[in-house]
């Protein structure tokens, strides 16, 4: 498709506002071709039928629009949890406080380290499934990412990993706009935790690719961080081999701007994706969960659940897709979107979406946008309840199902109590 | 304990009148019971001292030792220490019985200035009162009436009682859907409540609860009032003759 002047015009205006950083040779290969599809299919751009619900303008902007660093003085997520953990800080890996990158069948590397190194496993992952998700549906941003990060982590997993590795995003600067690019290479039969915390920059464009073996399992929770005005578009790219699993959890709290995309497939037999994600969102929020499944193999399963309260004008989107191509029999495909409207002034947009090529296939997919239920709220009251708590309960209750797919008790009930804690401080503030 | 004077109460919504005068004084300690026929305003009666929203009092009042019911919101009423058990109580998917319970107690606690129960003296409580109403342990995890029997669903509200010892109890058909075991238990259970501080106002169409649960004074409404009052044999004759006599009596 031909790309428009405008489109172009704001495409090399964001280009010329940056630099390809300096890197090893096929790490400089890599992001050149990035560049060139960038090019190619242009930024989003408002008119984009893919960004129909989300602006994708501040995204897009040459410049970062700053944003106040929000100090809430809690203890960080997952602070209790035995990790590993790497620190970046506005996005620049911060030694001193992270942990030694290693452990037990386990090698961390940063991405600035590797482009050096002429012989490394990561060339074939770096950008691979990126390119390979951009179709049938573009992701400009994401391969803008390919082209331009920075820094990132470089994992491999060859056996089990006992204590998860933890990233966590500091912002720091008001101004700070943060491209990181991780990639995460999991053995066959190899099994990780990743976890993710904070709101790392104004602006982050965050991708992470991520390729299981067979019979691999990987794990992710991820609490995007409290700061009000930031703003973040991230990728997540999955390929799931034979009997492998791949779970990950979101859990957004504020955020003027928050656009998460997961791209999955499915290439081995009797594999399994989970993806679920909680927002909660008041006032100037803008959530999008975009979602892309792909099954291409036989007996394999998949699961979206994704839930959002929304408040005093905040937003909320969700575009989920299960693509069934031929051959993917016995595929068990589950979607559902539901969001929590507190009041009249939020909104919450869907588009539920199933695409099915194969006979032998159970795929459902549901979405509700709704009020919270006066009847319960009474019968909570009329026990003494107040209501505002009243209405928290409920509202926690909605996210549950969300929390549930979260596989680790010690994590769940992490996110749990962080939520509970969160509505009970916003309650008093 | 309880008085209610003249009470009108028409739906917010539409035009519909359906309290046309209440007047019911309930004293402290005492049992009365409403019967009355379907339709007749019982359940709407319970639900405007209990401060749902939807309706609104065109006339009349109703106080709680003393205190006006009618301006306070629910959570408030429930604090002063009125209490309703659902005629249909409702399901709460995601919320554990447990957790609304101990919110509960502690709420209206607080708001009485009482100091909140530890989770360890509840847990105890609780587990003791459950136990008198064959309430399991599941039960107690699993969220708020969801998945329950009829019947489970009006022992968790006699439960609910127990725990928050208000001291204007009123019952509404808390003896529909049940069997006869489990109508037993739930009269024991409000039996075992029954106290000099504590009053009982039992909305029901069958003598049958009466037999376990002895009312002082029997109402009998229709057509949104009280229409005739009377000793516990006002139960039975509603029972041998049904409404119609004493609909016609007072006609
Ligand atoms: N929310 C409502 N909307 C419409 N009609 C109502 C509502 N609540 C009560 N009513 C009507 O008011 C009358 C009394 O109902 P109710 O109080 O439930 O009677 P009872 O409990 O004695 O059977 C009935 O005619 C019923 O249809
Ligand atoms: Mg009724």
């Amino acid at each position: 498709m031909a790309v428009s002047q405008r489109k172009l015009d704001a495409t090399e205006a964001r280009l010329s506002a940056m630099a390809l950083p300096e890197g090893g040779a096929w790490l400089t290969e890599a992001r050149e071709t990035a560049l060139a599809r960038v090019r190619d299919m242009g930024l989003p751009a408002r008119r984009d039928e893919y960004w129909k619900y989300t602006r994708p303008d501040t995204l897009v902007d040459a410049a970062a629009t700053t944003a106040a660093v929000f100090d809430h003085g809690e203890a960080p997520v997952f602070g209790d949890i035995d990790r590993l953990k790497i620190v970046f800080v506005d996005g620049v890996f911060d030694p001193a406080q992270s942990d030694a990158l290693d452990g037990e069948n386990l090698t961390i590397e940063r991405l600035a380290d590797i482009g050096a190194a002429d012989i490394h496993w990561a060339k074939d992952l770096y950008g691979a499934l990126e390119a390979k998700g951009q179709s049938p549906v573009e992701r400009p941003l994401a391969a803008l990412n390919t082209a331009f990060a920075t820094d990132g982590i470089v994992i491999r997993a060859t056996g089990k990993v006992a204590r998860p590795v933890s990233l966590i995003y500091q912002h720091v600067s008001e101004s700070s706009d943060v491209v990181l690019h991780h990639i995460i290479k999991m053995e066959e039969g190899a099994d990780l935790t990743l976890l993710e915390n904070g709101p790392a920059a104004a602006r982050f464009n965050k991708v992470m690719e991520i390729d299981v073996a067979d019979g691999a399992g990987f794990h992710h929770v991820r609490a995007q961080g409290r700061d009000h005005e930031r703003r973040a578009i991230t990728h997540m790219f999955g390929r799931l081999g034979k009997e492998s699993t791949f779970k990950s959890f979101t859990l957004t709290v504020n955020g003027v701007m928050t656009r998460n995309e997961c791209v999955l497939e499915l290439t081995g037999d009797d594999a399994i994706a989970h993806v679920a994600g909680a927002a909660l969102g008041d006032g100037d929020f803008h959530h999008d969960d975009t979602v892309f499944i792909t099954h291409d193999a036989v007996n394999c399963e998949s699961r979206q659940v994704y839930k959002k309260v929304l408040r005093n004008g905040a937003t909320g989107v969700f575009q989920g897709k299960i693509l069934v191509q031929p051959g993917a029999q016995k595929t068990d495909g589950y979607q559902i979107s539901q969001a929590l409207l507190l009041d009249d002034d939020s909104q919450f947009y869907a588009k539920p979406e199933l695409e099915i090529y194969a006979d032998d296939v159970a795929c459902s997919h549901g979405s509700t946008t709704g009020a919270i239920d006066e009847e319960g709220l009474f019968y909570l009251r009329a026990r003494g309840v107040p209501k505002d708590i009243a209405t928290d309960l409920m509202t926690l209750a909605f996210l549950a199902e969300a929390v549930a797919e979260i596989e680790s008790d010690e994590l769940s009930e992490e996110i749990s109590s962080r939520l509970e804690g969160w509505l009970i401080r916003r309650r008093q503030a | 304990m309880l008085e209610i004077k003249n009470l009108h109460v028409k739906l917010e919504e539409e035009d519909k009148q359906i309290l046309k005068g209440v007047d019911l004084t309930v004293e402290a300690g005492k049992v009365h019971a409403i019967m009355g026929p379907n339709g007749s305003g019982k359940s709407t009666l319970s639900y405007v001292l209990s401060g749902r929203d939807g309706y609104e009092v065109t006339e009349g009042e109703a106080s709680l030792e003393g205190e006006d019911l009618l301006d306070l919101d629910a959570e408030e009423r429930a604090a002063a220490g009125l209490f309703l058990a659902f005629q249909y109580p409702v399901e709460i998917p995601g919320v554990g019985n447990m957790t609304f319970l101990r919110t509960a107690v502690n709420a209206q606690r607080k708001a009485r200035g009482e100091e909140e129960m530890s989770a360890t003296e509840f847990l105890k409580v609780v587990r003791a009162k459950a136990k008198t109403l064959k309430i399991d342990a599941d039960m107690l995890k699993r969220p708020v009436n969801v998945g329950f029997s009829g019947g489970e669903k009006k022992r968790n509200e006699i439960l609910q009682m127990a725990m928050l010892e208000p001291k204007m109890c009123i019952l509404d058909e808390t003896d529909s859907g049940l069997d006869v075991d489990a109508m037993k238990l739930v009269s024991e259970g409000v039996n075992a409540l029954r106290d000099a501080g504590r009053s009982f106002l039992v909305i029901t169409h069958y003598q049958r609860l009466l037999d376990h649960i002895k009312p002082d004074v029997v109402h009998i409404m229709a057509n949104g009032r009280i229409v005739k009052s009377g000793g516990p044999e006002l139960a039975l004759e509603v029972e041998h003759n049904g409404y119609a006599d004493i609909l016609a009596e007072i006609a």
